[in-house]
C-alpha cells in the first residue's frame, strides 16, 4: 500500500516537471523567435556582422538548449520511479569522448568564426580622411570636441576645466590651435563618411554606448582609446552610459545625430560661427 | 605531518560541557558549518530584503515608500539604490554564494564523508568562521555611517571607488568600510582553503582513494584550491586600494583628473586598469567558486536518487578540474569593453567558450545518471534537478558573452544580469537548496517536511525563471544595467513593461522563501525523527547517527571498500552498497 502511495505520487510529480519544462521551453523559444523586444537595426557595416554572428550562437545555443531540456524533461518523465530496477553502468568512454570533441570544435569554432566580426571593428585603424571627434566623459554628461575649420585641436589643460563657464573639456586659451575648436553637448557627424572617436574622461570611467552602432567602449581615466565607424543611415541616437558611474549614471545621456553632409557643413557653421564674439 | 591523532584509533573524544565552547567559539567542525550556515542564512535574507527594495524602486520611482519599509520613509534617491546594489552584490557574493555552499556544508560534511573526526586545524577553522563574522560586521557597518553605503558596485572600479566623498555620496566612510570588510573576508577564505586541502588530503580514511571520494569532496577541494589562488590576489588588490583612499598612494588613480570642476591634485600615474585586472583574476575563479560545490551536489543527490551510479565519475572530477584550471585564464572577458588590446580579447574569447566544453560534460553527465534511473522525486531532487535545467539555460547564454564582437552589443546591459543571476545565483542557491534539504536529517536529527518543501520549489522554481528570462530580452534591447531608473534614457520606456512583470514575480518568489525558513525551524523542533540513512545512501555520513556525535565516528577509524555511487550494482542485497560495508556483507562485491 505504501509503495503504491510513493509511485503515484512520483509519477504526478515527473509528470508536473516534464510538462514544466516543455511548456518553458516552448514559451523561450517563442520568445526569442516573436522578437517582441529587440535590439533596433544596425545603422553600420560592421553591426550586420555582428548581427549574423549573434544569429548563428542563437541557432546553435538554441539547439542546446532545447535538446538539453526535453532531455531532462523526458528523463524525469521516462525513468520515474514505477518499482523497476534501475539500470546499472557507470559510464561510455565513447560517447564521452564524442561530446567532448563535438561541443570543442562547436563552441571554440564559433569563437573563432565570430573574430571577423570583432576584427572588423577593432582590429583595423580607421580609414584616412576620417572625421575626428573627440569624446569625452564626465559626471554625468558628454562633450564632443571638433578641430574645427583649421584642423589642429587645442590643448588641454585640466586645470581650466569649468562647465558653468563654458569651457567644459579645458581648452587652453594660450594655444592657437583651440581658438576655433567646437565643443559640443551632442555628436554630429555626417552619413557615410568614416568617423574616428577619441574617447577619454575626465573623472571616472564611463562607456560610450550606441545601441545602432553597436558599439561600446569605457572611457578609461588617463587613457585616449579609439574607434571608428561608418553610419549609414540618418537618424538621432541615443548615447548611454554603460559602465556605472556615479549617482547620476542612469540619467548620463546624449544624442548622436547621423545627418547629409550638407546639413552636417551647416551645422558646423552654425557652431563655429557661435563662437565668435 | 599533520597533528591529527584521528589514526590512533579506538580513543574518544569528549564533547566541552560549557555552552560557549560548545555553540559559540567552539572548534567542531559540524557546529562551525552549522554557523557558517546560519550566517549565510542571515546574509541571503538581507540581501533579497535589499533587491526587494531595487525592483519596487525601479517600477515606481516616485514611490513614497512606508517608514516600516524604508527606514525613515519617503522616497528613495538613485543613489539609494546603487548603494542597495552594491550591497545586494556584495553580500550575495561573499557572504551567501562563497560563505554557505563551502564553508557551510563543506565544513560539516567533508571531513565525516571522508572518515575523518575533524578537519585538520580545528582552531583555524573557528577562526575563519570568527573572521568570516567580522568581516560581515564591517561590511554592514557601512549602512550605519555617514553619506550610507557605497555606490560603486560590488566591483568597486576605480577611480570611482578611490577618490572618497567628492566621487559620490557612500564613496566616503561606506566604502572604506567596504574594502576593509571585503579584505578580512579574504583572509578568512584563505585559513578555510588551507584547512579544506589539508584535511582532504591527509585525513581521509583507511580506502578513502581519491577516486572513491564522493564527487561533493572533489567539488570542495577543488574550490579551495581556487579560493587560496584566488583570494590573496582580492587581498592585495583591496590593501592597494585602501592605500589609495587614506594614504595618498596612487596604484589605481591617474593624474589631472577634474570632478565636477575640481582639480584632484594629490594623485598622478595610477592605472584604473590594473585594479579590473587584479579584481577579475579574482572575480571569475570566484564564480566557480560559488557554482562547483553545486556542481558537486548535484551530481551526488542525482546518482542517489536515479539509484545510479554517477556516469562518467572520472570524467566529472576532469571536467571540474579543468573548469577550475581554465577559470584562472579568463578573466580578460569582463574587460572586452575596457581597452585591452583586441587581441588579446581574441585569446581570452576562445579559452572562455572552451570552458563550455566541461561545462557541457557535466550536462551530458547528469542526463547519463538519470538515464535508466529509477528515480525519487522527493524535494531535494527536485532541487538538484531545477539546477541542472538553470545550469543549462544560465551557461548558454556565456556563449554569448564569451565573444567579444557580441560583446559590443551585450556588455552591461541586462543579458549580462540575466547570465550571471542564473548560473552563478540561483543555480548556486538551487544547490543550497539541494544540500539543505538532502543534509538537514543528518545536520539536525529531523527530517524537514516534503509538503511545505516541495510547495517551496515550485514557487522558486517557476519564480526564477519569470524574474530572470525576461532580463535576457532587456538586454537585447539595450537596457543597461546598474540605472536606477528609467527614466532618462528613451528608449527604456517601453520597456517598463518587462520591469514590472519582473517586479511582481520577484515579490512572490521572495514571499514563498520565508516557506523554507518556517519548515527550517518547525522541522528543527517538531519534525519528523530521521534515522541513521533516511535516503538508503552509500557515503560515510550515513553510516553515523543523525546527528554524529561529536567525533564523528566514536574515535574508530572507518574503513572504505568501494566508490562513492555503488546503486543498484546487480545481486547485491540491497539497491545501494554503503561504502564502509565489508565485501563478505555486500554480497557481490565490487
Amino acid at each position: 500500500m505504501q509503495r503504491k502511495r510513493a509511485e503515484a505520487g512520483s509519477t504526478a510529480v515527473a509528470c508536473i516537471l516534464a510538462l514544466f519544462l516543455v511548456v518553458f521551453t516552448g514559451i523561450t523559444v517563442y520568445c526569442f523567435v516573436a522578437k517582441t523586444w529587440w535590439f533596433p537595426p544596425s545603422i553600420t557595416a560592421f553591426g550586420a556582422l555582428i548581427d549574423a554572428q549573434f544569429q548563428r550562437t542563437l541557432i546553435i545555443t538554441g539547439i542546446v538548449f532545447v535538446l538539453a531540456q526535453l532531455g531532462l524533461a523526458w528523463a524525469v518523465f521516462r525513468f520515474r520511479d514505477q518499482g523497476q530496477k534501475a539500470t546499472y553502468f557507470e559510464g561510455h568512454t565513447g560517447m564521452e569522448l564524442v561530446w567532448t570533441a563535438g561541443t570543442l570544435v562547436l563552441f571554440v569554432g564559433l569563437g573563432i568564426y565570430g573574430e571577423r566580426a570583432w576584427a572588423e571593428a577593432r582590429f583595423n585603424e580607421a580609414a584616412p580622411g576620417a572625421l575626428q571627434v573627440e569624446v569625452t566623459g564626465m559626471q554625468f554628461a558628454w562633450n564632443f570636441r571638433y578641430a574645427g575649420p583649421d584642423g589642429r585641436w587645442g590643448g588641454l589643460r585640466p586645470e581650466l576645466i569649468s562647465a558653468s563657464t563654458g569651457n567644459p573639456v579645458g581648452i587652453d586659451p594660450q594655444d592657437v590651435g583651440g581658438k576655433d575648436d567646437v565643443v559640443s553637448p551632442v555628436l554630429y557627424v555626417p552619413m557615410n563618411r568614416e568617423v574616428e572617436v577619441l574617447i577619454r574622461t575626465q573623472d571616472v570611467t564611463h562607456n560610450f554606448n550606441v545601441r545602432e552602432l553597436r558599439l561600446k567602449q569605457d572611457a578609461v581615466p588617463g587613457l585616449v582609446i579609439h574607434m571608428h565607424f561608418n553610419a549609414t543611415v540618418p537618424g538621432e541616437y541615443e548615447i548611454a552610459c554603460a559602465e556605472l558611474c556615479g549617482l547620476g549614471h542612469q540619467r548620463m545621456r546624449s544624442f548622436l545625430n547621423v545627418v547629409p553632409q550638407e546639413e552636417y557643413d551647416r551645422w558646423m557653421q552654425e557652431q563655429v560661427a557661435a563662437m565668435q564674439p | 605531518m599533520v597533528a591529527h591523532d584521528s589514526g590512533g584509533g579506538g580513543h574518544q573524544h569528549h564533547p566541552p560541557s560549557g555552552f560557549i565552547r560548545k555553540w559559540i567559539f567552539s572548534v567542531d567542525h559540524k557546529v562551525i558549518g552549522i554557523q557558517y550556515y546560519f550566517l549565510a542564512l542571515f546574509s541571503v535574507f538581507l540581501g533579497m530584503g535589499l533587491s526587494v527594495l531595487m525592483r519596487i524602486h525601479l517600477v515606481w520611482p516616485n514611490a513614497q515608500l512606508p517608514s516600516w519599509l524604508w527606514p525613515g520613509g519617503g522616497q528613495m534617491t538613485s543613489e539609494e539604490y546603487l548603494a542597495l546594489m552594491t550591497m545586494h552584490g556584495s553580500i550575495m557574493v561573499f557572504m551567501v554564494l562563497t560563505t554557505a555552499p563551502q564553508s557551510g556544508f563543506g565544513n560539516f560534511i567533508l571531513p565525516i564523508q571522508i572518515g575523518a573526526a575533524d578537519m585538520a586545524f580545528p582552531v583555524l577553522n573557528m577562526l575563519s568562521f570568527w573572521v568570516t563574522f567580522l568581516s560581515l560586521m564591517v561590511l554592514g557597518a557601512a549602512f550605519f555611517v555617514e553619506g550610507g553605503p557605497p555606490i560603486s558596485g560590488w566591483t568597486a572600479y576605480p577611480p570611482l571607488s578611490a577618490l572618497g566623498e567628492i566621487a559620490g555620496p557612500g564613496q566616503g566612510a561606506g566604502q572604506t568600510l567596504w574594502v576593509v570588510g571585503v579584505g578580512i573576508f579574504c583572509i578568512a577564505a584563505l585559513l578555510g582553503a588551507l584547512n579544506f586541502i589539508t584535511t582532504t588530503l591527509d585525513l581521509r580514511a583507511k580506502g578513502m582513494t581519491l577516486s572513491r571520494m564522493p564527487l561533493t569532496v572533489w567539488a570542495w577541494l577543488i574550490t579551495a584550491i581556487l579560493s587560496l589562488l584566488s583570494f590573496g590576489v582580492l587581498l592585495a588588490a583591496c590593501i592597494l586600494l585602501l592605500l589609495d583612499r587614506t594614504a595618498g598612494t596612487s596604484f589605481f588613480i591617474p593624474g589631472g583628473l577634474v570632478l565636477t570642476d575640481t582639480p584632484v591634485t594629490d594623485h598622478k600615474g595610477g592605472s584604473p586598469l590594473l585594479w579590473q585586472h587584479l579584481f577579475w583574476f579574482f572575480g571569475h575563479p570566484e564564480v566557480y567558486i560559488a557554482i562547483l560545490p553545486g556542481m558537486g551536489v548535484a551530481s551526488h543527490i542525482l546518482s542517489t536518487f536515479a539509484r545510479k551510479p554517477v556516469f562518467g565519475y572520472k570524467a566529472m572530477v576532469a571536467a571540474m578540474s579543468s573548469i577550475g584550471f581554465l577559470g584562472f585564464m579568463v578573466w580578460g572577458h569582463h574587460m572586452f569593453m575596457s581597452g585591452l588590446s583586441p587581441y588579446s580579447a581574441f585569446a581570452f574569447s576562445l579559452l572562455t567558450m572552451a570552458i563550455g566544453v566541461p561545462s557541457a560534460i557535466k550536462t551530458f553527465n547528469w542526463l547519463g545518471t538519470l538515464w535508466g534511473g529509477k528515480i525519487q522525486f522527493n524535494t531535494s531532487m527536485l532541487f538538484a534537478l531545477g539546477f541542472v535545467s538553470l545550469f543549462v539555460t544560465g551557461g548558454l547564454s556565456g556563449l554569448f558573452l564569451a565573444q567579444p564582437s557580441i560583446d559590443l552589443y551585450m556588455h552591461d546591459t541586462y543579458f549580462v544580469v540575466a547570465h550571471f543571476h542564473l548560473i552563478m545565483g540561483v543555480a548556486a542557491i538551487f544547490g543550497i537548496f539541494t544540500a539543505s534539504y538532502f543534509w538537514f536529517p543528518k545536520m539536525f536529527g529531523r527530517m524537514l517536511n516534503e509538503t511545505i518543501g516541495k510547495i517551496h520549489f515550485w514557487i522558486t522554481f517557476a519564480g526564477v525563471y519569470a524574474i530572470f528570462m525576461p532580463m535576457h530580452f532587456l538586454g537585447l534591447a539595450g537596457h543597461p544595467r546598474r540605472y536606477a531608473d528609467t527614466t532618462g534614457v528613451n528608449y527604456l520606456g517601453p520597456l517598463d513593461e518587462v520591469h514590472y512583470f519582473i517586479t511582481i514575480a520577484a515579490l512572490i518568489t521572495i514571499a514563498a522563501q520565508f516557506l523554507f525558513v518556517i519548515n527550517f525551524f518547525y522541522s528543527l523542533k517538531a519534525g519528523q525523527k530521521a534515522s541513521e540513512n533516511p535516503w538508503n545512501a552509500t557515503t560515510l555520513e550515513w553510516s553515523v547517527a543523525s546527528p554524529p556525535p561529536f567525533d564523528n565516528f566514536g574515535g574508530q577509524e572507518p574503513v572504505v571498500y568501494r566508490g562513492a555511487y555503488e546503486y543498484g550494482v546487480p545481486d547485491a542485497a540491497d539497491d545501494y552498497v554503503p561504502q564502509h560495508l565489508a565485501p563478505a556483507k555486500a554480497g557481490k562485491a565490487h
